[in-house]
């Protein structure tokens, strides 16, 4: 049986299973039945695609359906990259399944969620799957109406609307930049095959509107700023789990888009194309984390961190095509493998991080980090967990985000041999960026975590929690181990994208699997190196030493006293270290510019027994200064167009006459 | 055009009286005389359309002539008296804006169309170019007297000499299929017959078919 078949089977069984759904709606065995079938169809899917990549990946395959436009039918392919974006997408769907299958049980409607989640995983199958303009457009449309659908699951809560209407807006506005995008390629001709699309020769005009439209289209819905308000917004309100696949998986299906056609379609790229997208990667990135910082929702904290991500991600594809542009296909394959392995990377630890989110949530019913704290007591093995993966996030060695991040900055520091001054300037600049918000993202994840699950509790949620249920766990850990595995065997990973780069750059990196001692060296092993596996046996051997040292020497004189509580002698648990004074250092550096940022102090007059307040002042310049006046705009516009509702049927006539005659009128002036 | 001089002066003429005719119809404010106009201008349609199957020597075109006399000079003329007579409005004279303003409006318009067809048209047949200049404005006046009127009557009879431009303008270009003209015709009768029924279910409602009246209608539900 063909690879693609499988996977298309995999795709109808999530959709029967969402029929399923519907028909067991109201019933209590639909969650466990309709997960138990997602997470066997996801994982069926998955290890075909393992498979299939590891494997024979010369040979694509080609399905094509006799549905869709008339003269065109629905084309799909499995190729090397669609197979690496069917890993990404199945892992995320088999763990969030998994995750679903304890979590789902908390949920006060699942009707509104079984459904659309299954229908959810098919949809972004599909995507990867297209191989022609309208189904990719119509398998995308899809994806981000279901996914609206389960951003409105808790459709009363606060916000979630607001949310929902902000995401169906931008939704539609990509799809209408991605609509234009693929009508630019097709041209004239009008054959919305990608097969006739890659082999046509595109104008350099044609290129850079394809590659605009792109941006904004597939860049709207992976989050690149200024086009990310509806992620934040969005991302948090649904499910956890979904919540999880919309940051750790859908976000990489739009950048799968973006590859498809900037790096696929439209054939070699130039090279001022490659200076926008490393800007707005680099911006995206820092600006991501800042609001990330600022932010005390921890789901919210974790959207904005996705965003960070995916501008680390653009700004690898925008180095791959600075490289590609200028015919460096080693350097090119470099950044691109570490775009690709930062997009798998961050779907382990994304997805983790939300799924251990969730099970706060689940434990506390709190998303608030401040009334949050020393759940490393009450829920131990999650705490471990989301250790491992905020580790992970922060870039640490030995776990999987350092090797993706090290390997990006190698390919920053080629920037030399770019000819182009332009490039030469920039690209060490948006390293600058990245590297600060790398170092952003540590203190933000140490917040994050020191917050929520150090310290005391600072309410009654946090202090009567209770640990999770074991499916949520297992599949927190198979993330975990996860990113660990992938952190300290990183050779594996990238020989395994190597069909990848062949297929799209032409290029490779060198195989990796030869390297002494699993190490990587991803040019020459003179120039640079790195052995996860040493650095783990390392930082395990020094670790345990130290805590050996500690508890058998330094504690071995036990003293007992007071302790000493800083000149307070009994804090109350609200009186710790919170999520605002965390980010304040942070907030007095960049937030006066970036954010407007203000403290008030408001000091009672002595005698008043009220108490001081700190207030903070935070603005969001791009949603106040962009998005709300084009909101405004469109608010008088339709307030002034709705008096032509309410005219007499004359006016209606002389409305329609006055047109014919202006436009007449314009044809005899101009003709 | 030497050729067909006489053709060409004939088919002039009366395309250009139906110009005229329209022009009639924008200062009649009375409602019977607006018929008796509106029956005028069809008859001069069917002679226009009759002439042109002569001259072009397409015997369909006697049928779109005939259709035009049967239907436009009689059938639906008669019906509207009758029409007026139930609903006793005979008596009424209105018009929305005055006829001085109406008047330099449609002459503005035919210059319009004229300067229009004349120079979009300029590599046709003169006789189809001279023909399409005058069915626009046909229509344009159409429209205005449309535009100009408050009852629902006389709306009829504007929206049925603006199809008459129509009819012109299909005739006075060569080789139009007949489908295509008996088609209209007919698209216009079944209008007429919704327009009527229409007429008298407003009637009925509001005890005039001054259309202002469904515009106060409107206001009480706003």
């Amino acid at each position: 049986m063909p690879a693609i078949v499988l996977q298309m089977l995999c795709v109808a069984g999530l959709l029967g299973s969402a029929v399923l759904a519907i028909v067991l709606s109201r019933s209590k065995i639909a969650t466990p039945i309709i997960y138990s079938a997602t997470l066997a169809a996801s994982a069926i899917a998955l290890i075909a695609s393992i498979h299939w990549l590891l494997g024979d990946t010369a040979n694509a395959t080609d399905l094509t359906f006799p549905i869709g436009l008339p003269w065109l039918g629905a084309h799909f392919r499995l190729d090397a990259l669609a197979s690496f974006f069917l890993v990404v997408v199945n892992l995320g769907g088999a763990t969030a399944s998994l995750y679903g299958l304890g979590y789902g049980h908390h949920e006060e409607a699942p009707q509104r969620v079984l459904p659309f989640f299954p229908a959810f995983l098919a949809g972004m199958n599909l995507v990867v799957l297209a191989d022609d303009a309208f189904s990719y457009l119509l398998c995308w449309e899809f994806m981000s109406l279901v996914s609206w659908a389960l951003v409105m699951a808790h459709h009363r809560e606060a916000g979630n609307a607001k949310a929902g209407y902000v995401y169906l807006v931008m939704a539609s506005f990509g799809t209408l930049a991605l609509l234009l995008a693929f009508g630019l390629l097709a041209g004239p001709a009008g054959d919305y095959g990608f097969a006739a699309i890659r082999t046509a020769q595109h104008t350099p005009y044609v290129a850079t509107l394809v590659l605009i439209l792109m941006l904004l289209g597939a860049g709207s819905k992976a989050g690149l700023v200024p086009l990310h308000v509806w992620l934040p917004l969005a991302h948090p309100a649904a499910p956890s789990h979904v919540s999880a696949l919309m940051s750790g998986v859908m976000t990489k299906v739009a950048i799968y888009g973006f590859i498809r056609v900037v790096f696929d379609l439209l054939g070699q790229p130039l090279w001022p194309a490659s200076v926008v997208v490393l800007i707005l990667g680099g911006i995206t990135a820092v600006m991501g984390i800042l609001y990330a910082m600022m932010e005390n929702d921890l789901k919210r904290l974790l959207a904005y961190s996705t965003i960070e991500n995916v501008g680390v991600i653009f700004a690898s594809l925008g180095l791959a095509l600075a490289f590609q542009a200028n015919g460096l296909k080693l350097l090119a394959a470099l950044a691109f493998t570490a775009a690709l392995f930062h997009v798998l990377n961050h779907s382990f630890f994304k997805s983790l991080l939300f799924f251990g989110a969730g099970a706060v949530l689940t434990a506390t019913g709190e998303r608030d980090m401040d009334k949050l704290g020393g759940l490393i007591h009450r829920m131990p093995f999650t705490s471990f967990a989301v250790l491992m993966g905020c580790v992970a996030i922060s870039a640490l060695p030995p776990f999987n985000g350092f090797v993706s991040e090290w390997l990006m900055f190698q390919a920053v520091l080629h920037s030399p041999e770019l000819p182009q001054w332009a490039l030469k300037v920039t690209v060490p600049a948006v390293g600058a960026l990245l590297a600060l918000a790398a170092a952003l993202a540590a203190a933000c994840f140490v917040k994050a975590y020191g917050v929520t699950f150090l310290g005391r509790p600072r309410g009654v949620a946090a202090e009567t929690a209770e640990e999770v249920d074991r499916y949520s766990l297992s599949a927190m850990f198979v993330l975990a181990a996860l990113c660990l595995l992938a952190g300290i065997l990183p050779g594996l990973v990238i020989d395994a994208l190597s069909p990848i780069t062949l297929q799209i750059l032409g290029g490779r990196m060198p195989i990796q699997i030869n390297e002494p001692w699993l190490s990587i060296a991803p040019i020459a092993e003179s120039r640079s190196s790195y052995n996860g596996l040493l650095v783990m046996v390392f930082i395990t051997i020094s670790a345990s030493s130290a805590v050996v040292f500690i508890h058998r020497f330094a504690s071995r004189a036990l003293r007992r006293g007071p302790a000493w509580g800083c000149g307070f002698s009994d804090p109350t648990p609200a009186a710790q270290y919170s999520g605002g004074s965390f980010a304040q250092p942070i907030r007095r550096v960049f937030g006066t510019l970036v954010f407007h940022a203000r403290d008030h102090v408001e000091m009672p007059t002595p005698g008043d027994i009220r108490p001081a307040r700190l207030r903070i002042e935070l603005h969001d310049l791009i949603w106040e200064g962009m998005y709300q006046p084009i909101a405004g705009a469109v608010g008088l516009s339709s307030a002034w167009l709705n008096r032509l509702q309410f005219l007499t049927i004359r006016r209606y006539l002389s409305l329609v006459f006055a047109t014919l005659v202006a436009l007449l009128l314009v044809l005899a002036i101009w003709s | 055009m030497q050729m067909h001089s006489l053709d060409f002066d004939i088919s002039h003429t009366l395309a250009g009286g139906l110009v005229l005719i329209s022009f009639m119809m924008l200062y009649q404010d009375r409602l019977y005389s607006l018929l008796n106009v509106f029956a005028l201008h069809a008859v001069v349609l069917a002679l226009s359309v009759a002439w042109q199957a002569y001259v072009q020597n397409a015997p369909h075109l006697y049928i779109t002539a005939a259709i035009a006399l049967i239907f436009k000079a009689i059938v639906i003329p008669v019906a509207l008296h009758r029409i007026i007579k139930q609903l006793g409005i005979h008596r009424d004279i209105e018009s929305a804006v005055g006829i001085g303003p109406t008047m330099l409006a449609g002459m503005a318009l035919v210059a319009l169309s004229m300067v229009l067809m004349l120079r979009v048209t300029a590599d046709a047949d003169p006789l189809a170019r001279e023909d399409l200049a005058f069915a626009l404005s046909v229509v344009l006046l159409g429209l205005l007297v449309m535009v100009t009127r408050r009852n629902a009557v006389s709306q009829v009879v504007g929206f049925m000499s603006l199809e008459n431009g129509l009819v012109l303008a299909a005739t006075g270009a060569k080789g139009m299929p007949l489908v295509v003209e008996i088609s209209v015709a007919f698209s216009i009768l079944i209008a007429f017959i919704v327009i009527g029924i229409f007429l008298f279910r407003i009637r009925e409602r509001f005890d005039s078919v001054d259309v202002s009246a469904l515009d106060d209608f409107r206001g009480e539900r706003r």
